[in-house]
């Protein structure tokens, strides 16, 4: 049977058919719907935002400050912004909606790379072994002993001139690999036990051939579940040299909106519509991806389903 | 020849030594790192930052001149990078970090010192309790008999674990101490008294750790609860349980002496790990609580750009870590008899 008979109404029944089986497993498995709906709802929340809101008001003004939620702004002569002002006049809604996608930008850049490269480091550990394994693993148990935001501080303190997103979503990315690379290691060196794998390896297949063709898509939702795991710990990471200070000072990033709350000790002014928002936007964030790690965990290993 | 070739041999063998060398080495790759990363910017911040202090004037203005001019001859920043990397060697052995930019002419140490009590004393508390009690609710929980409505408490505890302590000690610093004002906003002890040997000054420390303890200790419950379930749920179908069973022992005497004790050999082994975590978190939590520890001196070190405070308190945590770590691996053995000190 090959792909060219099909039509394209087959193609349509087909993914018809995935996204119902798909929905018949995330209520087996909770998790991974609540989870996935935490962040869908989010992205709902940025991509509404951007259409209907005035996005550009997420800049620090001169006046219009310290405005409670819906409270009359009598510079402007009207009712002024849905969530309030911070002590610098920006528009605490915009900033949600303009911050939440660059922290989950920084998220996403720090993990793809964290996992590509813990991938890459695992395969080659378990694979071949030796003093390349006994070099990487031993790598990898000094940077988990050492506390990755340190290393970041550091990297930060000496950049001269102000991160950009896409700059703090690379530094994270320098520690990002460590955890994906101590974990899928242990799983390659399950795997590479397999019967599977010993019966390539006997048919002649190369080393390479084995670890991509083989291993790799059976180990996807594993790799899955740590990449999802990886982005959450860069954002965490980011979020924290950003309220440390150390984050770009010019984007409103869920992060940076913390460090100004510290700075301006929004809690002792009682301005709880200024550091609500990103607390809340945060947990979701945070929430949701745990969730759905937790949900790929079980996805992946099916001992897991036994609840007690 | 062969015999000292043979007596090293066995020396490594030695799961004390092997843990002993993995320390030392989480030591030298550290300092190696922070040495290194400064000098891969191809700047020199310090250098930088003493003449932007100094075009600026100010208040740091006085002992400038000289700092500059320690700052060079400490440093042989005309020598070549082998030997400057010999000299900063040299100092990190006698843990000398120099003195600080911004309080000079007061040495990192002293600066450290000062706060490092808070700190210790705040985490050691914090995650004494955040581990039993979280051990213990898991193994509630991971355990069959256990009454059902233990369940309900899983998914908020599994909540809070997902969020980061400084949310948390936002949430409680404006609900506790700014609305219901149970306990202080800010501080390790009022502002009013000086810190004394006192019944009075303990009551009034503790009263101040309670809410950045209680942000910790509720955010890190659930990492303790999640793994000793899950370590539960393993040792259920294990052959001493069945035993246990047929021996006809007591539920307790099952749920202690025989679950809880197998169970609670790999949390250990996180237990070492997550030091680092708790740390980390916390730098956070003292800043947002002001509370005078080595996280809120790192804080203000960044934002005065005080770069050999920085460079000090990063390479002294790396080394307590360490230092923890290995005190926890050589300690394992003893709870678990499978591991033997003889070999790895």
């Amino acid at each position: 049977m090959t792909t060219s008979t099909y039509t394209e109404t087959d193609w349509k029944i087909r993914y018809k058919k995935r996204f119902f089986n798909f929905l018949r497993y995330v209520r087996r498995n909770p998790s991974l719907g609540v989870g996935l709906g935490f962040l869908l709802s989010l992205f709902l929340f940025v991509v509404i935002g951007y259409a209907v809101y005035d996005t550009e008001r997420f800049r620090p003004l001169k006046t219009g400050t310290d405005l409670a939620p819906f409270e009359y702004d009598s510079k402007k002569g009207r009712d002024g912004y849905p969530l309030g002002t911070d002590r610098q006049g920006r528009d605490v809604m915009s900033v949600m909606i303009v911050g939440v996608p660059l922290t989950i930008q920084i998220g996403l850049i720090a993990g793809i790379i964290g996992i590509t490269v813990g991938t890459v480091l695992a395969f080659v550990a378990a694979y071949f072994g030796g003093w390349i394994d006994n070099i990487i693993r031993t790598v990898v148990d000094v940077g988990l002993t050492i506390p990755g935001i340190l290393i970041l501080i550091l990297i930060a303190v000496n950049l001269q001139s102000g991160l950009t997103v896409t700059q703090m979503g690379l530094a994270v990315s320098a520690v990002a690999w460590v955890w994906p690379a101590r974990t899928i290691r242990s799983q390659v060196l399950v795997m590479r036990e397999q019967l599977y794998v010993e019966i390539a390896r006997l048919s002649g297949t190369g080393a390479i051939s084995i670890m991509f063709k083989e291993m790799l898509p059976n180990l996807a939702p594993y790799i899955g579940a740590s990449f999802v795991g990886s982005v959450a710990s860069a954002i965490l990471a980011s979020v924290g040299l950003e309220a440390l200070g150390l984050g770009p000072f010019d984007s409103p990033t869920l992060g940076m909106t913390i460090y100004w709350n510290i700075q301006f000790s929004s809690i002792l002014h009682g301005m709880w519509w200024w550091f609500g928002p990103p607390i809340v936007v945060l947990a979701i964030i945070f929430v949701g991806l745990f969730l759905i790690t937790a949900g790929l965990d079980e996805w992946s290993n099916p001992r897991l389903r036994k609840r007690v | 020849m062969k015999s000292i070739s043979k007596y090293i041999g066995n020396i490594f063998q030695y799961y004390i030594v092997r843990r002993f060398l993995f320390f030392i080495l989480i030591i030298w790759l550290a300092s190696t790192a922070i040495f290194l990363i400064p000098r891969l910017s191809g700047q020199d911040p310090v250098k930088e930052k003493l003449l932007l202090e100094a075009q600026r004037g100010g208040h740091m203005q006085s002992g400038l001149e000289e700092m500059a001019k320690a700052y060079q001859k400490k440093f042989g920043l005309d020598k070549p990078l082998i030997v400057q990397y010999g000299n900063y060697m040299k100092d990190l052995v006698r843990f000398d970090f120099g003195p600080s930019i911004a309080y000079f002419p007061k040495s990192v140490n002293s600066l450290i010192g000062d706060s490092v009590i808070w700190t210790l004393g705040l985490l050691s508390v914090v995650t004494f309790i955040a581990f039993f009690a979280g051990t213990l609710a898991g193994a509630l929980l991971g355990w069959p008999r256990s009454p059902g409505f233990l369940q309900y408490i899983f998914m908020p505890i599994l909540t809070l674990a997902a969020i980061p302590y400084y949310l948390l000690a936002l949430v409680l610093i404006y609900i506790f101490a700014f609305n219901l004002e149970w306990f202080p906003l800010f501080g390790g002890y009022a502002v009013a008294n000086l810190p004394s040997w006192s019944f009075s000054f303990a009551i009034e420390v503790v009263h101040h750790a309670i809410l950045p303890g209680a942000s910790i200790v509720l955010a890190s419950l659930g990492f303790w609860a999640l793994g000793m379930r899950g370590m539960m749920i393993t040792t259920q179908g294990e052959d001493f349980m069945i035993q246990a069973e047929a021996k006809g022992l007591k539920g307790v005497r099952m749920f202690f002496n025989y679950a809880v004790r197998n169970a609670i050999l790999p949390q250990t082994t996180a237990l070492a790990l997550s030091l680092g975590t708790v740390f980390t978190g916390s730098v956070l939590v003292e800043v947002i609580f002001r509370y005078p520890g080595l996280g809120n001196t790192l804080y203000q070190a960044i934002r005065l750009n005080d770069f050999f405070v920085i460079r000090g308190l990063i390479f002294i945590v790396i080394v307590a870590l360490g230092l923890a770590t290995f005190l926890i691996d050589i300690a394992y053995p003893l709870l678990d008899p499978r591991v033997s000190y003889k070999k790895g």
